[in-house]
């Protein structure tokens, strides 16, 4: 399933952000969004997720297809790791904890409760979820926060398995990744300022 | 939607959980009046029907904050409204989760409490049975406080504010139907209106919350 995007313009807070962007997202394919904090890989990953509407634009192939990982790693901290994944693939109706924990290294806290986690613990099953869902495009938003070295380079193999496996993903980050894949740097798609309205103008 | 469900049962019972918030508080309301009002037991049992009332809607309208709140916080929220479950379907669950978690051990208890407050024989069953038909109405426009305040820090504030003129209707019959009962009168006509409260919180308010859930979402 090809993900395409076409002439997208994305909002944060009623405010223009990204305009005019345009790619695709075939399926063996990961794209790295790169572009300085504040310009708006966020939103737009928020609004190719679905999680809100485009400004302009249409966004193709995403319906019931992404997996995304946010920030926050949605986690409950008072379940365990094999709980937290057991949730999520009952919610998407898949298989696979096994395979998730042993991808990311958490085979010796499977049954630890989540709180008990450190950052990058936490991260690592938060994106183990992503195996669970069995959705063959992945959306990430800067997946290798708190992750040391080694298990960036795990994550990356993870990745590349999904790649191979004919998933493709969109990715947000900072870091190289070592994955080959197309780099689209968004800062040039910044938007315009708005022209400002002077409707109340009169009325001050 | 049953994963839902088992989860949020399954935290509510774990530590901080907040299980038995309403309950006790309840528990402290139902204890406390008695001593407040003095041991007068015909006053008791004229004001017990809506003592319980109040107590059960404040317990309820205790727990608000926490339907969809904690979800949003730790971001299972958005991954939820990606998850292939339309948001219809999860606020429904979340109504429900927080109804039997809440609602329900107030229903069971009440009559119980009800000696404490010297509640006349006859009225155990009537309140029982419209705490029955009314905590259901409560949970559902709970969650569309919540939904609706969701994206706020320390919302609980504006959330009672908004739910409270909501719960109105559904205290006013709740009441007024345990009171008729507890008197010996005909209890219909509160009945069936608590009833259709009920029903209609339950089959609309759901889709409601949803769209106003999809907006705070953005």
């Amino acid at each position: 399933m090809t993900l395409t995007v076409s002439d997208l313009s994305v909002a944060r807070g009623g405010l223009p952000v990204l305009e005019g962007l345009s790619f695709d997202l075939p399926p063996g394919v990961a794209v790295i969004l790169r572009g300085p904090n504040g310009i708006g890989k966020t939103t737009l990953l928020r609004t190719i997720a679905g999680l809100q509407p485009p400004l302009k634009g249409t966004v193709t192939g995403a319906e019931d297809q992404v997996a995304y990982a946010a920030h926050a790693d949605g986690i409950k901290l008072t379940l365990t790791v094999a709980e937290n994944l057991a949730f999520w693939t009952r919610v998407f109706d898949h298989t696979g904890i096994d395979d998730a924990i042993e991808s990311f290294n958490l085979t010796a806290l499977r049954d630890r409760p989540a709180g008990a986690l450190s950052a990058g613990q936490k991260r690592r099953l938060g994106l183990a979820r992503m195996l669970v869902t069995g959705r063959p495009i992945w959306i990430l938003d800067e997946p290798t926060v708190s992750l040391d070295s080694d298990h960036v380079r795990q994550f990356s193999d993870v990745v590349r398995r999904h790649l191979e496996g004919g998933g493709s993903a969109l990715i947000a980050t900072h870091i190289d990744l070592g994955l080959e894949g197309t780099v689209l740097n968004v800062g040039p798609f910044k938007a315009a300022p708005p022209p400002i309205d002077d409707f109340d103008g009169g009325f001050l | 939607m049953i994963a839902l469900l088992l989860r949020d049962l399954n935290l509510a019972m774990r530590a901080g959980g907040g299980f038995g918030l309403g309950l006790s508080f309840f528990l402290i309301v139902t204890v406390m009046v008695p001593f407040a009002v003095g041991p007068e037991t015909e006053l008791l049992s004229r004001i017990a029907p809506g003592v319980l009332w109040i107590g059960a809607l404040l317990a309820c309208l205790l727990s608000l904050d926490r339907i969809l709140a904690l979800d949003w916080e730790d971001g299972s929220l958005d991954l939820l409204a990606t998850a292939p479950l339309p948001l219809e379907a999860i606020v429904t669950i979340k109504s429900l989760a927080h109804w039997i978690t809440t609602g329900l051990p107030l229903v069971l208890i009440a009559p119980v409490l009800g000696v404490l407050l010297h509640l006349p024989a006859n009225a155990y069953l009537w309140i029982f049975v419209s705490l029955l038909l009314g905590t259901p109405a409560l949970s559902v426009i709970g969650t569309f406080g919540a939904a609706l305040t969701v994206g706020l820090k320390r919302g609980g504030l504006l959330l009672s504010l908004l739910v409270l003129p909501l719960y109105v209707p559904t205290l006013i019959f709740g009441a007024e139907m345990a009171r008729r009962g507890a008197s010996g009168l005909s209890t219909e006509t509160p009945m069936l209106l608590l009833a259709g409260i009920s029903a209609a919180s339950v089959a609309l308010l759901p889709f409601v919350s949803a769209a106003v859930l999809r907006i705070n979402l953005r």
